[in-house]
């Protein structure tokens, strides 16, 4: 035993018994793992009453319109008939548009950061890639009306008429507002998450693949995009899986430059509506049940939507992680 | 009358001998008396794999007995069952019997056991708090209140790292050289006045300075406090334990007096690994 | 080899290894843009009144955004009050206590739950506040945001917590400290730095946030005392006023906008630089 002159005890703590104090300290780590138990759950909670609500107060419109939901063009609320297809082309209109538009630049610039670049100015550059990331929605929506919308009516439309204006895409008449111009803010928007993803997937190619190839008397830009790119390929998918699942949910930038018709137009510069531009137009507005539950019916497949994708991007982004991002 | 004195000298050969067989038992029996673990029989598993097998072993009160052997030969595993330390990994057993003064330390209170016995550990591990909160932590948490700031000033007396910090205790624990955190992380073992202080090669991450003042640390604790020190350094084992125990393979091989150990090994592989043919 | 097709390969080479350039260096100006833009317009119209004043009645110019100044706040106070404690807690869980199969569920939903689109995050936040009542509240827009907070919270906390070294977790386990008191001594405060970052950044993402805020919280040209009536927010006065037809509210879209990016901005930078300066680089 302890000879010092400060010699403490081995027994007893001032409070209650020995055995009562070690229960308490044992019932602490059950009652901690119990609590933080609790609220780990109440997330799956949330998530499951979500779906649940969306169900619910979709169910007059479901029952009523059922699968024909899906195909039927109009849109009247007047009528009481409601359809989604105008919104669901809407949506993948303007994402597509922005996927054509941000992806080559997008990877350009992720392969510029990851490849190219110092060490020092791709850390900066991917910093001020993040902040723009930041940018909350409706800002770009500011931008997109003050600033887009004229260039689109006064420069670029007729500049792409003048070129490409045979194309069906590009016929009828430029208001400034549309799917194009919408495609191009959800483009800025989305850029930024396929430059911070590609650029991070990118990085962890092994060095030993580029420097094969240019062993070989590759150029850099050979090595970049035969070698080391395709080497990084599942992971630069899950990164465009993972900004197409933001371009179909993005609402406030794409309602204020869509031009909120519910139409469906071959050309890119007609305007359009998407799923989320109508609900936040709409909502508040809607008179009827029928009305607010095709509404909501709209939210339910823009879950779904979301659902699938984000869960498809996350695996592929998962698969790199393990595999080296090469198919096995 | 020469066979009586011849009697009386033979009987009294043999009160001699029977009193010098009395004075080594009771000096045996005083060993006996003043074992502090006594270990029989353990085995112990990661999962399936066994790392450790059927070891016997005394450990003495108030000694420092060194644990020595080859990487991988259980040695930390072992040092790592005195205090239940493998308890925190997942899918590990344990069987046979420790004995701490006689109570099993398997039934014992884990966090009864952890106050007796101490730890210090490979790399120093200091809390990021004040040198002052690191020390008084393991008191705070076993409900010593009262006065913290002597117990902690005697700690770090023990520790021999008072001089070099009294003036800064509220700075962080961050501010000292390795060799200071880890006297520190002794200091903060000490605080709760453990009866065993374990130590897993709490030199190895530090230069021989430092080194040769923890030694020198060990040698004036052991009066208070029994040690046993993992090391893969045989001279640290030769010049600072009063036992070593060889290990490899997850059996020990021999357990003796240092001095006899290394002289004198009885098993020709603690010979073999003692002379380096092997390690 | 040709010296014609090589020297093409040369030739592409430089063109496209320029044009990753101009990509990056283009996107790294419409940052300055969007900032420069929002300077110009919203610094000429950021005066006194914009601060302190309410919303004019429609068709009168002036006044100003005081009361969605005071009601972003609120908003973001009630977002913090309930969502980041359940996220800390959850990610404790995960972190510290979590079985395998239950722990990946868990994680999986949260991320799920990130990726839900705002706006559906609005009508489940009316369904489950404004529906029973049917009224719009300052409730409901917060517990919409707070929604939006917690899988951010989960994600920090965890990751924060996991990188506690194993080694300090033993330290305080040896002297006898049983589980919970572990992390409640040594572990939390080792990673508050970084789970609290995370909590600022979470609370700048919502704090931009419009769609959810559309029929929950809705909007007010009054102040707006307690928590069960509609309440004015920033990013909803923004988008009211840049579609309305009248200039002078699109001058007041612009000064807010300014303000809304400036702070939402500023907190980015001092988060993302504090993380960096750990040594800590995470994708968006």
């Amino acid at each position: 035993m302890s000879t010092t002159s400060t010699t403490l005890e081995h027994t007893a703590p001032p409070s209650a018994g020995p055995r009562a104090f070690v229960q308490r300290l044992r019932q602490g780590d059950e009652v901690a793992h119990v609590i933080t138990l609790t609220f780990a759950a109440l997330i799956l909670l949330i998530t499951s009453l979500l779906v649940y609500e969306l169900w619910i107060n979709s169910h007059l419109s479901r029952t009523k319109f059922g699968l024909s939901f899906f195909w039927t063009q109009i849109w009247d609320p007047i009528s009481g008939d409601f359809g989604a297809l105008p919104f669901i082309y809407g949506t993948l209109v303007t994402s597509v548009v922005s996927l054509v538009i941000a992806v080559p630049l997008g990877l350009a610039a992720a392969i510029f950061l990851a490849e190219l670049a110092p060490r020092r100015l791709s850390d900066g550059i991917a910093f001020l890639i993040d902040l723009l990331a930041a940018v909350p929605s409706v800002i770009y929506g500011l931008l997109g009306i003050f600033i887009v919308v004229p260039l689109m009516r006064t420069i670029l439309g007729p500049a792409l008429k003048a070129v490409l204006g045979d194309l069906p895409i590009f016929q009828g008449p430029n208001y400034g507002v549309g799917f194009l111009t919408a495609g191009i803010v959800l483009a800025i928007m989305i850029v930024p998450f396929i430059i911070s993803v590609s650029r991070e997937v990118l990085l962890t190619v092994p060095r030993d693949q580029r420097e094969a190839a240019l062993g070989l008397g590759a150029t850099r830009w050979e090595a970049t995009w035969k070698v080391v790119v395709p080497w990084a390929r599942t992971g630069v998918m899950g990164s465009i899986f993972l900004a197409l699942a933001r371009a179909l949910g993005e609402t406030m930038a794409v309602t204020m430059v869509i031009g909120n018709d519910p139409k469906i137009k071959a050309s890119l510069f007609a305007p359009g509506y998407t799923i989320a531009a109508v609900i936040a137009n709409e909502f508040t507005e809607a008179t009827g049940d029928l009305y607010l539950s095709s509404l909501i019916e709209l939210g339910l497949v823009l879950f779904l939507m979301t659902f699938v994708l984000n869960g498809l991007a996350r695996l592929l982004i998962i698969a790199t992680d393990r595999g080296g991002g090469h198919p096995s | 009358m020469a066979s009586a004195s011849q009697g009386n000298s033979a009987a009294a050969e043999q009160v001699a001998r029977q009193m010098r067989l009395s004075e080594k038992t009771s000096a045996s029996s005083g060993k006996e008396a003043s074992v502090r673990f006594e270990i029989a029989d353990l085995n112990f598993y990661y999962g399936a794999k066994q790392a450790v097998f059927g070891l016997n072993l005394k450990i003495p009160k108030n000694k420092v007995t060194a644990l020595i052997g080859p990487s991988g030969c259980g040695k930390s595993t072992f040092l790592r069952t005195l205090n239940r330390m493998n308890e925190t990994i997942r899918n590990t057993r344990v069987e046979g019997q420790i004995l701490l003064d006689g109570q099993q330390i398997l039934q014992m209170d884990v966090v009864k056991l952890r106050r007796r016995v101490g730890m210090v550990f490979q790399r120093p591990n200091p809390f990021p708090k004040s040198i002052y909160d690191n020390v008084a932590y393991g008191l705070r948490i076993n409900g010593y209140h009262g006065r913290l700031s002597d117990l902690v000033e005697h700690s770090l007396k023990r520790a021999a790292l008072w001089d070099e910090v009294k003036d800064a205790l509220h700075k962080s624990a961050f501010a000292l050289s390795g060799g200071q955190q880890q006297r520190l992380c002794i200091a903060r073992a000490l605080a709760v006045d453990p009866e065993v202080l374990l130590l897993d090669e709490p030199c190895s991450a530090l230069d021989p300075v430092t080194t040769a003042k923890i030694e020198e640390l060990m040698f004036q604790l052991k009066d208070s406090c029994t040690m046993v020190i993992v090391t893969h350094n045989m001279q640290q084992a030769a010049r600072a334990s009063d036992f070593t125990a060889f290990m490899l393979d997850g059996k020990l091989i021999e357990h003796n007096e240092t001095s006899k150990l290394f002289t004198t090994p009885q098993d020709p592989r603690t010979e073999a690994y003692i002379t380096g043919r092997f390690g | 080899m040709s010296r014609v097709r090589l020297l093409w390969r040369k030739s592409l080479n430089a063109v496209m290894l320029t044009l990753t350039g101009v990509a990056a260096f283009g996107v790294v100006s419409i940052l300055f843009l969007i900032l420069g833009y929002l300077i110009w317009n919203g610094g000429r119209s950021l005066n006194w009144d914009f601060f302190t004043q309410l919303p004019k009645p429609v068709g009168e110019t002036g006044g100003g955004m005081a009361n969605a100044i005071v009601g972003s706040l609120k908003l973001l106070l009630l977002a913090a009050l309930v969502g980041l404690p359940v996220g800390l807690i959850a990610g404790v869980y995960l972190a510290e206590f979590g079985g395998k199969a239950f722990s990946f569920v868990v994680r999986y939903t949260t991320d799920l739950l990130n990726g839900v689109p705002s706006i559906v995050i609005g009508i489940f936040a009316y369904s489950l506040v404004v529906l029973p009542v049917k009224h719009f509240s300052t409730l409901a827009g917060g517990i919409a945001l707070a929604i939006m907070v917690i899988p951010i919270t989960v994600r920090a906390t965890e990751e924060f917590l996991r990188a506690i070294p194993g080694s300090l977790r033993e330290g305080a386990m040896a002297l006898g400290a049983s589980k919970w008191r572990t992390i409640a001594s040594v572990v939390l405060p080792a990673a508050s730095g970084g789970i609290i970052t995370g909590m600022l950044l979470a609370l700048a993402r919502v704090a931009g946030e419009t769609a959810p805020l559309l029929f929950t919280a809705f909007s007010n040209r009054y102040w707006s005392p307690g928590w069960n009536q509609p309440i004015a927010s920033l990013p909803v006065m923004i988008y009211t006023y840049a579609i309305a037809p009248y200039d002078d509210w699109h001058r007041q879209a612009w000064a807010a906008g300014l303000i809304l990016l400036g702070l939402v901005l500023l907190a980015n930078m001092g988060c993302r630089l504090v993380l960096n300066r750990r040594g800590i680089t995470r994708s968006v």
